[in-house]
Protein backbone atom coordinates (compact mmCIF):
# COMPACT_ATOMS: atom_id res chain seq x y z
CA UNK A 1 0.00 0.00 0.00
CA UNK A 2 1.26 3.40 -0.89
CA UNK A 3 1.74 5.71 1.82
CA UNK A 4 0.00 9.30 0.92
CA UNK A 5 0.83 11.10 3.83
CA UNK A 6 3.64 13.16 2.54
CA UNK A 7 4.96 14.24 -0.55
CA UNK A 8 8.52 14.28 -1.43
CA UNK A 9 10.89 16.84 -1.84
CA UNK A 10 10.54 17.69 -5.43
CA UNK A 11 7.45 19.77 -4.60
CA UNK A 12 9.72 21.91 -2.13
CA UNK A 13 10.73 23.57 -5.50
CA UNK A 14 8.45 25.89 -6.42
CA UNK A 15 7.91 26.86 -2.76
CA UNK A 16 11.40 27.61 -1.77
CA UNK A 17 12.26 29.04 -5.21
CA UNK A 18 9.44 31.75 -4.67
CA UNK A 19 10.67 31.84 -0.79
CA UNK A 20 14.42 32.71 -1.66
CA UNK A 21 13.59 34.62 -4.40
CA UNK A 22 12.58 37.50 -1.96
CA UNK A 23 14.87 39.75 0.02
CA UNK A 24 15.16 37.43 3.08
CA UNK A 25 16.52 40.51 4.76
CA UNK A 26 12.82 42.06 5.04
CA UNK A 27 11.85 38.99 6.98
CA UNK A 28 11.24 38.58 10.44
CA UNK A 29 12.41 35.86 12.72
CA UNK A 30 11.50 34.08 16.01
CA UNK A 31 14.51 33.45 18.50
CA UNK A 32 14.36 29.65 19.20
CA UNK A 33 15.70 30.68 22.45
CA UNK A 34 14.57 33.70 23.76
CA UNK A 35 11.63 33.70 21.68
CA UNK A 36 12.61 37.46 20.38
CA UNK A 37 11.47 38.60 17.25
CA UNK A 38 13.74 40.43 15.32
CA UNK A 39 14.11 41.72 11.56
CA UNK A 40 16.43 39.30 9.85
CA UNK A 41 18.36 42.73 9.38
CA UNK A 42 19.13 43.03 13.09
CA UNK A 43 20.64 39.38 13.65
CA UNK A 44 24.16 39.50 14.83
CA UNK A 45 26.23 37.95 11.75
CA UNK A 46 29.90 36.73 12.20
CA UNK A 47 31.27 36.49 9.46
CA UNK A 48 34.82 35.98 10.12
CA UNK A 49 34.11 32.16 10.58
CA UNK A 50 34.10 29.23 8.01
CA UNK A 51 30.75 30.34 7.41
CA UNK A 52 27.66 32.90 8.21
CA UNK A 53 26.54 32.31 11.71
CA UNK A 54 23.59 34.99 12.92
CA UNK A 55 22.45 35.28 16.02
CA UNK A 56 19.54 36.38 17.71
CA UNK A 57 20.30 40.38 19.14
CA UNK A 58 18.81 39.63 22.33
CA UNK A 59 20.24 36.54 23.83
CA UNK A 60 22.99 35.98 21.60
CA UNK A 61 21.99 32.25 20.63
CA UNK A 62 22.51 30.99 17.03
CA UNK A 63 19.50 31.51 14.56
CA UNK A 64 20.72 30.90 11.50
CA UNK A 65 23.89 29.29 10.19
CA UNK A 66 24.66 29.61 6.19
CA UNK A 67 27.62 27.34 5.25
CA UNK A 68 28.61 28.07 1.32
CA UNK A 69 31.24 25.23 -0.03
CA UNK A 70 32.36 25.95 -4.16
CA UNK A 71 29.24 23.80 -5.08
CA UNK A 72 26.49 23.54 -2.32
CA UNK A 73 25.26 25.29 0.56
CA UNK A 74 24.10 24.52 3.75
CA UNK A 75 21.09 26.48 5.58
CA UNK A 76 20.45 25.53 9.28
CA UNK A 77 18.01 27.31 11.00
CA UNK A 78 17.03 25.64 13.61
CA UNK A 79 17.41 28.36 16.02
CA UNK A 80 14.79 30.11 14.84
CA UNK A 81 11.31 28.66 15.04
CA UNK A 82 9.97 30.88 12.01
CA UNK A 83 10.89 33.28 9.43
CA UNK A 84 7.52 35.98 8.57
CA UNK A 85 8.77 36.48 4.90
CA UNK A 86 7.04 39.64 2.93
CA UNK A 87 4.79 38.10 -0.14
CA UNK A 88 3.36 39.83 -2.73
CA UNK A 89 -0.90 39.34 -1.75
CA UNK A 90 -2.09 35.88 -2.43
CA UNK A 91 -4.19 35.70 -5.90
CA UNK A 92 -2.38 38.56 -7.43
CA UNK A 93 -0.67 37.68 -10.98
CA UNK A 94 2.69 38.93 -12.88
CA UNK A 95 1.87 41.19 -15.41
CA UNK A 96 0.91 38.93 -18.28
CA UNK A 97 4.01 39.88 -21.50
CA UNK A 98 1.59 38.37 -24.04
CA UNK A 99 -1.60 40.16 -23.22
CA UNK A 100 -3.43 36.63 -23.21
CA UNK A 101 -5.20 37.54 -19.83
CA UNK A 102 -9.15 36.99 -20.59
CA UNK A 103 -11.05 40.21 -21.21
CA UNK A 104 -13.88 40.68 -18.56
CA UNK A 105 -11.51 39.07 -15.68
CA UNK A 106 -10.51 41.06 -12.77
CA UNK A 107 -8.36 43.49 -14.58
CA UNK A 108 -7.04 45.43 -11.68
CA UNK A 109 -3.77 43.51 -11.61
CA UNK A 110 -3.40 43.08 -15.46
CA UNK A 111 -1.28 45.60 -17.65
CA UNK A 112 -3.04 48.86 -18.69
CA UNK A 113 -4.92 48.76 -15.31
CA UNK A 114 -3.22 52.08 -14.37
CA UNK A 115 -4.03 54.17 -17.44
CA UNK B 1 60.30 19.67 26.76
CA UNK B 2 59.83 21.12 23.11
CA UNK B 3 58.11 19.07 20.50
CA UNK B 4 58.34 19.99 16.79
CA UNK B 5 56.29 18.61 14.51
CA UNK B 6 58.54 16.50 11.88
CA UNK B 7 59.42 17.46 8.35
CA UNK B 8 58.37 21.20 8.68
CA UNK B 9 61.09 23.23 9.59
CA UNK B 10 64.10 25.02 9.27
CA UNK B 11 65.70 24.52 5.42
CA UNK B 12 62.68 22.21 4.42
CA UNK B 13 60.25 24.86 4.62
CA UNK B 14 61.28 27.71 2.69
CA UNK B 15 61.65 24.93 0.07
CA UNK B 16 59.52 22.19 0.60
CA UNK B 17 55.59 22.11 0.52
CA UNK B 18 54.90 22.89 3.25
CA UNK B 19 51.15 23.71 2.82
CA UNK B 20 48.48 21.36 2.35
CA UNK B 21 46.52 21.64 -0.87
CA UNK B 22 44.54 24.35 -1.29
CA UNK B 23 45.61 26.73 1.55
CA UNK B 24 47.47 30.01 1.11
CA UNK B 25 50.63 30.86 4.13
CA UNK B 26 50.04 34.44 6.12
CA UNK B 27 52.51 35.48 8.66
CA UNK B 28 49.96 36.83 10.51
CA UNK B 29 47.24 35.43 12.45
CA UNK B 30 43.97 35.49 11.25
CA UNK B 31 40.99 36.16 13.99
CA UNK B 32 37.76 33.28 13.24
CA UNK B 33 34.92 33.71 15.27
CA UNK B 34 31.12 32.49 15.22
CA UNK B 35 30.06 34.58 18.42
CA UNK B 36 31.06 36.85 21.12
CA UNK B 37 34.31 36.16 23.20
CA UNK B 38 33.64 34.76 26.30
CA UNK B 39 35.62 36.59 28.97
CA UNK B 40 36.60 33.58 31.54
CA UNK B 41 37.90 34.42 34.73
CA UNK B 42 40.38 32.06 35.41
CA UNK B 43 39.03 31.73 39.56
CA UNK B 44 36.10 30.19 37.34
CA UNK B 45 37.82 28.73 35.10
CA UNK B 46 37.67 24.68 35.01
CA UNK B 47 38.29 21.78 32.73
CA UNK B 48 36.09 18.72 32.55
CA UNK B 49 36.62 15.21 31.19
CA UNK B 50 33.06 13.47 31.05
CA UNK B 51 33.03 9.46 30.11
CA UNK B 52 30.69 7.46 28.53
CA UNK B 53 29.67 6.41 32.28
CA UNK B 54 29.46 9.63 33.54
CA UNK B 55 32.45 9.61 35.17
CA UNK B 56 34.13 13.39 35.62
CA UNK B 57 37.42 14.27 36.18
CA UNK B 58 37.65 18.51 36.52
CA UNK B 59 40.76 20.15 37.00
CA UNK B 60 41.02 24.18 38.29
CA UNK B 61 43.36 26.69 36.70
CA UNK B 62 45.85 25.68 39.19
CA UNK B 63 45.38 22.73 38.79
CA UNK B 64 46.38 22.55 34.96
CA UNK B 65 49.20 24.45 35.31
CA UNK B 66 50.50 21.67 38.46
CA UNK B 67 50.43 19.11 35.15
CA UNK B 68 53.62 18.59 33.45
CA UNK B 69 53.78 21.09 30.72
CA UNK B 70 54.59 20.71 26.69
CA UNK B 71 55.43 23.32 24.25
CA UNK B 72 55.08 22.34 21.06
CA UNK B 73 55.97 24.14 17.57
CA UNK B 74 53.05 23.09 14.73
CA UNK B 75 52.17 24.51 11.69
CA UNK B 76 48.11 25.14 11.57
CA UNK B 77 45.73 25.14 9.10
CA UNK B 78 42.56 26.86 9.01
CA UNK B 79 39.84 25.92 6.57
CA UNK B 80 39.11 29.16 5.16
CA UNK B 81 42.39 28.53 3.10
CA UNK B 82 45.30 30.41 5.35
CA UNK B 83 48.16 28.15 7.03
CA UNK B 84 50.48 29.58 9.56
CA UNK B 85 53.94 27.89 10.05
CA UNK B 86 56.39 27.27 13.22
CA UNK B 87 53.56 28.46 15.94
CA UNK B 88 54.96 28.40 19.22
CA UNK B 89 52.20 26.81 22.22
CA UNK B 90 52.32 25.75 25.72
CA UNK B 91 49.78 23.45 27.08
CA UNK B 92 49.14 19.93 28.75
CA UNK B 93 48.97 17.17 26.37
CA UNK B 94 45.91 15.70 26.65
CA UNK B 95 47.69 12.40 26.99
CA UNK B 96 48.74 13.67 30.44
CA UNK B 97 44.89 14.24 31.00
CA UNK B 98 43.44 10.99 29.62
CA UNK B 99 46.08 9.19 31.56
CA UNK B 100 44.50 6.71 34.42
CA UNK B 101 40.98 8.04 32.74
CA UNK B 102 38.85 4.41 31.93
CA UNK B 103 37.00 4.70 28.77
CA UNK B 104 35.95 2.21 25.68
CA UNK B 105 34.45 5.45 23.58
CA UNK B 106 36.13 6.18 20.37
CA UNK B 107 34.66 9.47 20.36
CA UNK B 108 35.17 12.82 21.82
CA UNK B 109 32.58 16.07 21.65
CA UNK B 110 34.52 19.09 22.32
CA UNK B 111 32.53 21.66 24.32
CA UNK B 112 33.82 25.49 24.24
CA UNK B 113 32.55 28.29 27.12
CA UNK B 114 30.20 30.46 24.46
CA UNK B 115 29.02 27.16 23.44
CA UNK B 116 30.85 25.84 20.60
CA UNK B 117 31.31 22.38 19.95
CA UNK B 118 33.46 20.24 17.75
CA UNK B 119 34.28 16.26 17.35
CA UNK B 120 36.63 14.18 17.15
CA UNK B 121 37.99 10.86 16.56
CA UNK B 122 39.56 9.89 20.62
CA UNK B 123 42.51 8.51 19.14
CA UNK B 124 43.43 11.92 17.22
CA UNK B 125 43.71 13.70 20.90
CA UNK B 126 46.43 10.51 22.00
CA UNK B 127 49.89 10.10 20.90
CA UNK B 128 51.14 13.91 21.54
CA UNK B 129 49.33 15.67 18.97
CA UNK B 130 46.57 17.65 20.98
CA UNK B 131 47.06 19.65 24.03
CA UNK B 132 44.92 22.29 26.18
CA UNK B 133 46.99 25.46 25.46
CA UNK B 134 47.24 28.10 27.35
CA UNK B 135 50.36 30.39 25.60
CA UNK B 136 50.83 31.71 22.55
CA UNK B 137 54.52 33.03 21.24
CA UNK B 138 55.37 32.78 25.10
CA UNK B 139 52.58 34.97 26.34
CA UNK B 140 48.99 33.95 28.16
CA UNK B 141 47.15 33.33 24.79
CA UNK B 142 44.81 36.03 24.15
CA UNK B 143 41.04 36.21 24.48
CA UNK B 144 40.73 36.36 20.71
CA UNK B 145 42.37 33.34 20.14
CA UNK B 146 40.57 31.22 22.39
CA UNK B 147 42.23 31.97 25.95
CA UNK B 148 42.50 31.12 28.80
CA UNK B 149 42.54 28.01 27.39
CA UNK B 150 41.66 26.22 23.69
CA UNK B 151 42.42 22.83 22.30
CA UNK B 152 45.49 22.61 20.27
CA UNK B 153 44.82 19.64 17.49
CA UNK B 154 47.23 20.90 14.49
CA UNK B 155 47.28 17.97 12.10
CA UNK B 156 43.33 18.72 11.42
CA UNK B 157 41.92 21.67 10.46
CA UNK B 158 42.15 24.38 13.17
CA UNK B 159 38.39 24.69 13.97
CA UNK B 160 39.14 21.36 15.84
CA UNK B 161 41.51 23.41 17.72
CA UNK B 162 38.29 24.56 19.80
CA UNK B 163 38.71 28.23 21.30
CA UNK B 164 37.78 28.49 25.15
CA UNK B 165 37.45 25.13 25.79
CA UNK B 166 35.90 23.98 29.02
CA UNK B 167 35.48 20.13 28.42
CA UNK B 168 35.32 17.26 26.97
CA UNK B 169 32.78 14.35 26.29
CA UNK B 170 33.93 10.63 25.85
CA UNK B 171 31.42 9.41 23.34
CA UNK B 172 30.68 5.76 21.80
CA UNK B 173 28.82 7.16 19.16
CA UNK B 174 30.44 10.32 16.95
CA UNK B 175 28.57 13.17 17.50
CA UNK B 176 28.94 16.11 15.48
CA UNK B 177 29.82 19.40 16.35
CA UNK B 178 28.62 23.00 15.42
CA UNK B 179 30.57 23.27 12.12
CA UNK B 180 30.45 19.90 11.07
CA UNK B 181 26.17 19.88 11.76
CA UNK B 182 26.27 22.34 9.19
CA UNK B 183 28.25 20.57 6.34
CA UNK B 184 32.10 20.87 7.42
CA UNK B 185 33.48 17.40 7.30
CA UNK B 186 33.22 15.03 10.77
CA UNK B 187 37.45 14.58 10.29
CA UNK B 188 38.97 17.52 8.68
CA UNK B 189 42.49 16.18 8.08
CA UNK B 190 43.65 19.34 5.91
CA UNK B 191 46.13 17.02 3.70
CA UNK B 192 43.66 15.63 2.27
CA UNK B 193 41.35 18.41 2.19
CA UNK B 194 38.84 17.46 4.03
CA UNK B 195 36.81 20.73 3.97
CA UNK B 196 32.98 19.50 3.57
CA UNK B 197 30.80 16.73 4.23
CA UNK B 198 31.68 13.69 1.13
CA UNK B 199 35.32 15.68 0.71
Amino acid sequence: MTDMSYLDGNMLDGPLRELFAVDLSAATGRCQSCGMVAPVARLHVYSHAPGLVARCPACTEVMLRLVRAPDRAWLDLRGATFLQVPMPLEGRRPADPAGTRPVGGDRRGGRGGTG
Amino acid sequence: MGIVSPGFQGRRRMSGPALPPGQYLTEDFPVLSAGPTPKVPLDDWEFVLGTETGAEFRWTWPELMGLPQETPTVDIHCVTRWSKLGTSWQGVSLDTLLDGVDTAARYALVHSYGGYTTNLPLDDLRGGRAWVAHTYDGVPLPAEHGGPARLLVPHLYFWKSAKWVRGIRLLVDDQPGFWETAGYHDYGDPWREQRYQGD
